[in-house]
């Protein structure tokens, strides 16, 4: 069923439209740094943007750093919640479900489906912001090494390791969305009303982060860690938001997908 | 085949199925009437364990559902609720994708199990367009593509001449009886008579979620031990047979007696010309109304 979930999502136009979408908006930012020579001050604007003024090899985070608040959560509330409400909606849900296809197993399909796709964005999006950050912004010498945020140097096989670090760590925030998607996707019958619900929890979030009198709260929000990937590249690594946002994900993610596979288990199929 | 026992669905507080014994035999043709809202597609998304049973059993080739769903699904084919399928691929892309879901059959075998499934159905011919283009008739056909994908042991089929047109319905009507001599036990719901009529060998009747018939259709329509006829003297004929016509409508008599030729021989005997004379059955319709409340659609001030 794995296969033909992945078969599904990589054979729909929208599946690639989506990514491009998603692509094109670092690719924007790199062209017009590149123009216009204007970076954002040191410690202000999106992670990593001005350090990438020095060195273009930096810019796949900085690349994460502009998806990751908004158009990649998007992308990923649109998929999972498109899974199981969407087949229900087309009405393939119960030709799958007799086929048969254990109600569990289409439930991990569709995830490993929705993360494939998680995946293959962050990917594209790296490869591709490599390749505009070092062309269009230009790269440091290889010598001397990259500069981490705290000053110091980084070899480039240390960069990588850690680039590879932080890119997995947005992939894990990723399926924090995508199991709360998902749940939603197997209680409502609108793929739309699954996917917007998903997202007024992200915006919730969001929102509740700026604002002083939810510090209690603060600790346990969604979206709360989410840009610790930046202390990745802090010398020495900074591990104790990563740590923690990694751990927050992980309960979000058990706390979700448990609810969703409790839920459609046990649901009637009547679409 | 399938074998249902106090078989109870409750949503909230509606009871859509009421303690139903359902029984279809091997190689049966079953007939699953019933009005819109009576509970037969409750009942047949139950049988396929897509909604789950408040209470009772249901078995389905000797082995319970939905436990052994695994095991008895692969050997059903169905089409529950008009037939659906992935609008942006074609009809071909969509059984392939299908017969990979589940306990897939062996890879090598799938395009032919795909063309064998659409020759049936008469899609054969089919083009790349995607669903989306389709006609009904087209997805109706499909639909029963994907029901035969398996060469199952059993169809369990709702509305399958939905959409189709008298020709398409004509064919499917066909495939399903050769089908059926082939082995096929089908499982036929339906509103309509005489789609039902026509095809089925047993039937059963669904009133409010109730089972209220079930038997062979040759006894729910055997003779009712009265013959009808047309003469165009009514008046003689009556006459003849002294008080044992029971009802007249103009040059048509219905006259209590189980042998209708000893019948002719006497009116004509009598010197009564006969136009036409044949014993009284009941048709499934009458079966049906009599059986039946009027329509659960129909909710009127009482």
């Amino acid at each position: 069923m794995i296969a033909v979930e992945l078969r599904k999502m990589l054979l729909s136009r929208r599946t690639w439209v989506t990514i491009l979408l998603i692509d094109a908006l670092p690719t924007l930012v790199a062209i017009l740094l590149a123009v216009t020579d204007l970076g954002p001050r040191p410690g202000t604007g999106p992670a990593f943007l001005s350090a990438v003024m020095t060195d273009g090899s930096l810019f796949p985070l900085a690349a994460l750093g502009i998806v990751l608040p908004l158009f990649l959560p998007i992308a990923v509330a649109l998929t999972a919640g498109e899974a199981i409400a969407g087949e229900g909606q087309q009405g393939t849900l119960r030709y799958v479900l007799v086929r048969p296809v254990g109600r569990t197993r289409l439930l991990v399909a569709k995830l490993v489906a929705v993360m494939s796709f998680v995946v293959v964005t962050v990917l594209v999006v790296a490869v591709t912001a490599y390749i505009t950050g070092t062309l269009l912004l230009g790269q440091e010498s290889l010598t001397t090494g990259t500069t981490s945020i705290s000053g110091s140097s980084m070899s480039t096989q240390e960069l990588v390791g850690r680039t590879m670090l932080a890119l997995a760590y947005a992939m894990l925030c990723m399926l924090g969305i995508a199991a709360i998607a998902l749940f939603l996707s197997t209680v409502t019958e609108s793929p739309l009303g699954a996917a917007l619900g998903c997202l007024a929890v992200l915006i919730a979030s969001t929102l509740l982060l700026t604002l002083e009198a939810a510090d209690p709260l603060k600790p346990y929000l969604l979206t709360r860690h989410w840009l610790a990937f930046v202390d990745l590249f802090r010398d020495p690594i900074l591990w104790r938001d990563v740590l923690r946002g990694a751990l927050l994900q992980g309960v979000y993610v058990v706390v979700f997908l448990a609810a969703g596979w409790a839920n459609f288990t046990t649901k009637d199929v009547t679409v | 085949m399938i074998r249902t026992e106090g078989l109870t669905k409750r949503f909230g507080p509606v009871l859509a199925v009421d303690r139903l014994d359902l029984d279809v035999r091997e190689g049966d043709v079953y007939g699953f009437l019933g009005a819109n809202g009576s509970g037969k597609t409750t009942t047949v998304r139950m049988l396929l364990g897509l909604v789950l049973a408040t209470s009772g059993s249901i078995e389905v080739m000797g082995r319970p559902m939905p436990r052994s769903a695994r095991e008895v699904l692969p050997h059903v084919g169905a089409l529950v609720e008009g037939p659906a399928a992935y609008s942006h691929l074609s009809g071909r892309a969509n059984l392939a994708l299908f017969d990979a879901m589940g306990p897939a059959g062996p890879r090598s075998s799938r395009a032919r199990r795909v063309d064998d499934a659409l020759d049936q159905v008469g899609l054969g011919g089919v083009d790349r367009r995607p669903v989306r283009t389709y006609s009904l008739g087209m997805r109706q056909r499909l639909g029963l593509a994907l029901a035969l994908l398996r060469q199952p042991r059993l169809l369990v089929l709702d509305e399958p001449t939905n959409g189709l047109d008298p020709q398409g319905i004509h064919e499917v009507r066909d495939l399903l009886l050769a089908l059926n001599a082939s082995g096929t036990t089908v499982f036929l719901s339906s509103h309509l008579l005489s789609e039902v009529g026509h095809l089925c060998s047993r039937v059963g009747v669904l009133d409010g979620g109730r089972m209220v018939v079930q038997e062979e259709l040759a006894v729910l329509l055997q003779p009712t031990g009265r013959v009808v006829l047309t003469t165009p003297e009514p008046d003689t004929a009556r006459a003849l047979l002294d008080g044992r016509v029971d009802g007249s409508d103009g040059e048509r008599l219905v006259v209590r007696d189980t042998d209708p030729a000893s019948l002719n021989a006497r009116l004509v005997a009598g010197g009564v010309p006969v136009t036409s004379l044949a014993e009284e059955r009941r048709t499934l319709e009458d079966v049906v109304l009599e059986a039946s409340r009027p329509g659960s659609d129909r909710w009127s001030r009482s």
